[in-house]
């Protein structure tokens, strides 16, 4: 029983340093940090304990413990499911809305992340048990499983890292002007607004982008509506927002202008800053949803 | 959900007073321009739509 405590004990230790390491990103994404934190910390230790104690059931002959493991991609089924059904219910509070799109890209990301937690887990299990088994000393074994763990720790999060707008596109300011009612950013129209008042707001305080996308793929990634979505809530985040539920007209759309594929945008934001708006829009992730790679089509000849 | 009706003209606010509703879209005439700009501007607040302008004197009130 001794030679185990050397397994799990630094695995699950590894196990969760891997879920610390991958939780700050949450902060921009879905800022509910005390309460959030917590659960996400406490699911990450069973993770981590499952991850763990796979191996040492296995060396013990008790291969019924497998059978945890099933239970366990199941409980991360369900870490997926509470992020989507409490983002879900907080979206009609959002004054601009997150789009199911990008609350099912958040729920994903958090299974994710547990699995990631696992295999951290079982990596370092594995190099420890290496080591034993070529009969290296304790402190060898912990030394090699740590590395071993932090090495693909960082190899997970290489991989699960998402790519941002700025990849895959030009951000530029845009101009607003208005062609009689009809806002328009850079020819491109966004929407028909009917008041004097709100046409005025729109040419005093708005300010506006344009995206032009890189490539055909991207192309076809920034024209998906749930990607659009999540730039709009993403800059809203940032910059803040001129509206209230009673004033539909300053929701900002981006529309695609359809002979290019060029998304413009206008915002009358809480904090009139070009710069803020251009970096918020390059830090948008792309949607794993979203993306398209029409280039790489095998019907392509 | 959020039960509604949206995407559909709710009001029409209009100069032209030959204007007639066929339907039972509610038809608001005014006198003057401001009084148009106004009573789309409250006709909105109340029903939480959006103005548009139709460029022939008349205003619509949608909600979205």
């Amino acid at each position: 029983m001794e030679n185990f405590s050397v397994i799990i004990i630094p695995s699950l230790a590894m196990g969760l340093l891997a879920r610390l390491y991958m939780i700050r990103i949450d902060h921009r994404q879905y800022p509910s940090y005390p309460q959030g934190l917590i659960s996400h910390l406490t699911l990450g230790v069973i993770a981590a304990a499952l991850g763990s104690v796979a191996l040492p059931a296995l060396l013990s002959k008790e291969f019924g413990a497998v059978t945890f493991l099933a239970l366990a991609a199941q409980q991360f089924r369900d870490v997926r499911n509470m992020e989507r059904q409490s983002l879900d219910n907080i979206e009609p509070t959002e004054l601009v809305p997150r789009g199911t799109a990008y609350i099912e890209d958040i729920a994903k990301a958090f299974e994710a992340r547990n699995y990631m937690v696992i295999i951290t887990s079982l990596v370092t299990s594995i190099f420890i048990y290496l080591v034993q088994w070529r009969k290296g000393a304790a402190l060898v074994q912990v030394l090699i499983g740590i590395l071993a763990g932090i090495f693909t720790m960082i190899l997970l999060k290489k991989m699960l890292k998402r790519q941002t707008i700025a990849e895959i596109a030009e951000v530029k300011a845009g101009k607003i002007h208005f062609e009689g009612p009809l806002l328009m950013v850079n020819d491109t129209a966004i929407m028909n607004i009917g008041l004097k008042s709100a046409r005025k707001i729109y040419e005093e305080n708005g300010i506006a982008i344009e995206i032009i996308p890189k490539d055909a793929n991207a192309n076809a990634t920034l024209a998906n509506i749930g990607q659009r979505q999540a730039i709009q809530h993403n800059v809203t985040v940032h910059l803040g927002i001129r509206k209230d539920v009673d004033e539909p007209e300053f929701t900002p759309i981006a529309r695609r202008n359809p002979h290019n594929g060029n998304i413009v945008m206008a915002i009358v934001p809480a904090e009139k800053d070009m710069d803020l708006l251009i970096a918020a829009v390059k830090g948008t992730p792309v949607l794993e949803t979203a993306k398209r790679k029409p280039l790489s089509s095998r019907l392509r000849s | 959900m959020d039960f509604g009706i949206k995407d559909s003209i709710i009001a029409i606010i209009t100069l032209d007073r030959n204007m007639v509703s066929s339907s039972t879209i509610p038809v608001f005439y005014a006198n003057t321009e401001e009084q148009q700009e106004r009573i789309a501007l409250l006709i909105a607040k109340i029903t939480m739509g959006m103005v548009h302008d139709l460029e022939n004197g008349s205003y619509v009130v949608v909600r979205h």
